[in-house]
């Protein structure tokens, strides 16, 4: 399989911040490929120089063969940015944003309106397209961005951190039309700070701390090795919770643990487990009081590759815009 | 290192550089500021009736305190009002570039296959276009005032032609501004210390000869003032041929200093 991007080593200052140290990764064509990290990691600047947007100081890059520093022009014809904080022109309509976008890329003139139509009518958002932005949704505004991303067809598509600030339902619709433009064999290079996102739609998946990736394999790989399925039964009193502890200690040893009326049980087979546990329950007549299922984060991942906690999750985004 | 996908279909690069590239994007970009003057009220608002009231305050407010020598206050006053609604407005060029670094529009417009230069270029080029409106909308405000040409025709067009010069190119100092800081707040902020005192002192509302000796020196020769002074001789009367010449020479030096500056933030900006 041919690769669509290839980093080698590359290096991203800021004065003395040092934003990319050597990252290396390779994606290949017609797949997903996620950056996963916490703010601050490095992922957006790494896909500020792939777009072309900033120039590397160390290392290469290359899109689709085009080297990113030697020939951007040639990149940014291949290139399609969605970037975290949907940039499109809040005074214009959904259809005016697209035409402008249709217009600096350059597409034939009678081509311009046919597109923004098409896209707008792809992107469910074909009602609004009338209507000045700034009147639109989150998640609308979202869809619109990726929409601009795509004018002009690019094979490659850059999308930083598409969901972040995406309440759970326009999160999922963009899931989806991320995932249809891979089936039409667009190559994705995601940023996010989800593992759920990352598992969601990548193909492969790098994990990046510090402006170097720390981790690089398939998503399934990823959660089996470094987090597992957190199982936390609650049960009414103490004696019960003892009698769930004998039983999950003589089925899963050395996995479970309790913690006053509490049981946990973590597992990498986390769906498995769960209904070995609620039946050995029934079995023994016990009855819990709350059940959680947790599946791991970026944080469990994380904390199994470097010890720490992947901070600092809450901040501004502005904090990643300045310095990342 | 393996294999780059050769066999993947790469669109040829078109040439973002040609110059007819360069002005259709710049006119895309035009276009989309112009729309927002439309749909922002606050944004017409601040081109249009702020300099309606700065005529009416200094023609019927001030204007009775202000004794110049040879002719009425309101021609006195027109032509630098006209001068200053441009040097207020092409803050505007500053906050709208600020605004776009900040959405991330800049960003978007950075990554596309598009001409490099028509990001500015075309901003400027709505601001111009905003300018000419104005620039009207101020003769016709004059007029109702009580203001009059006293000269002919080719020397009044000649007189709006140095306004909006003069306007195009504060357009640059305050790109460079709004790229620099970034966001549209502190672009205003820091565009107003700048700007009072050209504006102020200057020959644009009272004659210079009226200021302290130690200020006449800087206000007899500054943009604002020498621009004022132009129009005011092609509009209504006094000399000319220097404060003209000194207008486009001063148009000439900030061109040649902040089109580079601001093209190279341009560049850098995220």
């Amino acid at each position: 399989m041919t690769n669509a991007i290839v980093v080698e080593g590359l290096v991203k200052r800021f004065g003395t911040v040092v934003a990319l140290d050597g990252i290396d990764f390779e994606v290949p064509a017609g797949t997903v490929f996620g950056l996963l990290g916490p703010n601050g990691a490095g992922k957006t600047t790494a896909v500020r120089v792939l777009s072309t947007i900033l120039r590397p100081d160390g290392g290469r890059a290359e899109v689709l063969g085009h080297d990113v520093a030697r020939d951007p022009r040639s990149v940014r014809a291949v290139i399609g940015l969605a970037g975290q904080f949907a940039a499109v022109d809040p005074n214009l309509t959904g259809a005016e944003n697209l035409r402008l976008i249709a217009k600096l890329v350059h597409l034939r003139r009678g081509d311009v309106a046919p597109r923004a139509e098409e896209l707008l009518e792809r992107f469910g958002l074909a009602r609004a397209g009338g209507r000045p932005v700034r009147t639109y949704s989150g998640g609308m505004r979202r869809r619109l961005d990726l929409a601009a991303a795509l004018v002009h067809r690019p094979p490659v598509l850059f999308l930083d951190e598409p969901t972040t600030g995406l309440d759970l339902q326009g999160r999922s619709e963009l899931w989806e039309m991320i995932r249809t433009l891979v089936a039409d064999g667009t190559t994705v290079l995601l940023t996010t700070q989800y593992l759920e996102e990352a598992d969601r739609l990548a193909d492969r998946v790098a994990v990046v701390d510090g402006g170097t990736v720390i981790a690089n394999d398939t998503p399934e790989a990823l959660k089996t090795e470094l987090g597992s399925t957190v199982i936390e039964v609650g049960l009414p009193d103490e004696a019960a919770a003892v009698r769930a502890y004998d039983l999950l200690a003589r089925d899963f040893a050395g996995a479970a643990e309790r913690e006053g009326a509490t049981v946990r049980l973590k597992s990498h087979d986390g769906t498995h487990a769960l209904m070995d546990v609620l039946r050995a329950f029934d079995a023994d007549g016990l009855d819990p009081a709350t059940l959680t299922v947790r599946e791991p984060s970026l944080d469990d991942v994380f904390l199994r590759l470097t010890g720490r906690h992947a901070e600092p999750a809450p901040g501004p985004e502005s904090l990643e815009a300045g310095v990342a | 290192m393996t294999a780059i996908a050769q066999d993947i279909k790469i669109p040829r690069p078109p040439s973002e550089t040609s110059p007819a590239r360069v002005v259709q994007d710049a006119i895309a970009v035009a276009q989309r500021n112009l729309i927002a003057y439309r749909r922002v009220p606050q944004l017409m608002v601040f081109s249009t009736i702020q300099p309606v009231i700065f005529v009416l305050m200094f023609r019927y407010v001030f204007g009775g305190a202000i004794h110049v020598p040879g002719i009425p206050y309101v021609d006195f006053l027109m032509p630098g009002i006209m001068v200053q609604t441009v040097v207020f407005g092409s803050m505007g060029t500053g906050i709208g570039l600020a605004t776009d670094v900040q959405s991330g529009l800049l960003e978007r417009f950075r990554s596309l296959p598009m001409a490099r230069s028509a990001v500015l270029a075309g901003r400027t080029l709505a601001d111009l276009v905003r300018n000419v409106f104005v620039a009207f909308l101020m003769v016709v405000v004059g007029y109702a005032v009580g203001f009059r040409v006293q000269t002919n025709v080719p020397a009044f067009l000649f007189g709006i032609f140095l306004v909006l010069l003069f306007g195009y190119v504060l357009s640059w100092i305050f790109a460079t501004v709004g790229l620099l800081v970034g966001d549209p707040e502190t672009a205003q902020a820091a565009a107003f210390p700048l700007m009072a005192p050209l504006v102020f002192a200057s020959s644009a509302f009272v004659p210079v000869k009226s200021m302290p000796g130690w200020l006449q020196a800087f206000a007899s020769h500054q943009p604002v003032s020498v621009t004022a002074s132009a129009v005011r001789g092609l509009m209504v009367q006094g000399p000319v041929l220097s404060n003209a010449l000194q207008s486009i020479a001063w148009s000439a030096l900030i061109l040649l200093v902040f089109v580079p500056l601001a093209v190279s933030r341009y560049r850098r900006a995220v």
